[in-house]
């Protein structure tokens, strides 16, 4: 699987993790239309993204389509350490998803 | 369009019935979610979208910050919204932008682990309030912010001439 969507940085700040990701994905909010056919470009969006640490569940965020085209996230976590690993999976409303993994720096 | 939005809602009443049964505690799979909240995210009115998030009533809170979020957008299609809020036991933030077509952008469901901040980059059509709304140890707070989502600027090109 070698989808390769997403960009993750992971780092130890004030005894805190601080996740922040980028994922590359249209985001197209189903309203705007194709400037060449003049049809609306169906919606297409991540719908879900969850953030594992150490293979347990941190945040999961439900984003629909006001959020930007390649969207940002970033979040902070207390309890973890430097070198854990830090999971982030998406799904869109295709079914497609992607995950990659990142070890806290 | 019809017929996706029949198979998307049947497949959401599915999972909708899966969630309960999850929440009940019959079922433990692994990493299995609530259903995405179909509802929330198309209710196109803020009254309809509060409801549907739990947000009505939720008592304005100042500790709820909206964070280095601009008051007037350069990009109506890549608004920075930062949320800092020190409420205790926070287990949910709802980002709502009130005059959006849809007005729920964002949701993040958070453990206690997790510091009451999040990020992110929304799409807004015109003027807009940003409503945070939080949800901590059963009560629901919120703030507001008002954005200028979509701000027009007429550049004069200015040609030089260079004189020899």
């Amino acid at each position: 699987m070698a989808k390769k969507t997403i960009k993750i940085r992971a780092k130890m700040s004030g005894g805190k993790a601080a996740v922040k990701a980028l994922v590359k994905h249209p985001m197209h909010t189903g309203l705007a239309k194709d400037k060449k056919t003049g049809e609306k470009i169906p919606a297409h969006f991540i719908k879900d993204i969850i953030c594992e640490h150490n293979g347990a569940k941190v945040m999961h965020a439900e984003w629909g389509v006001a959020v930007s085209k390649n969207p940002y996230l970033s979040f902070r976590f207390s309890g973890a350490n430097k070198g854990d690993t830090i999971k982030i999976s998406w799904t869109d409303n295709k079914g497609d998803s992607d995950s990659a993994e990142a070890k806290i720096g | 369009m019809s017929m996706k939005r029949r198979t998307f809602l049947k497949g959401s009443l599915m999972t909708g019935a899966l969630g309960v049964a999850v929440g009940a505690g019959l079922l433990k799979p692994k990493t299995v979610l609530a259903a995405w909240p179909e509802a929330a995210f198309s209710a196109d009115t803020m009254d309809a979208a509060m409801s549907a998030i739990g947000g009505n009533g939720a008592a304005e809170s100042d500790q709820i910050k909206f964070v280095k979020t601009p008051e007037i957008a350069e990009n109506g299609n890549v608004v920075p919204i930062n949320i800092e809020s020190s409420i205790a036991g926070i287990e949910k933030i709802s980002v709502l932008v009130n005059n959006n077509p849809s007005p729920l952008a964002c949701q993040y469901h958070l453990t206690s682990n997790c510091d009451g901040y999040v990020a992110a980059r929304i799409k807004m059509r015109k003027t807009s309030d940003v409503t945070a709304i939080v949800k901590a140890g059963g009560k629901t707070f919120m703030a507001k912010k008002t954005d200028q989502g979509h701000h027009r600027r007429m550049w004069r090109l200015i040609s030089y001439v260079i004189v020899r």
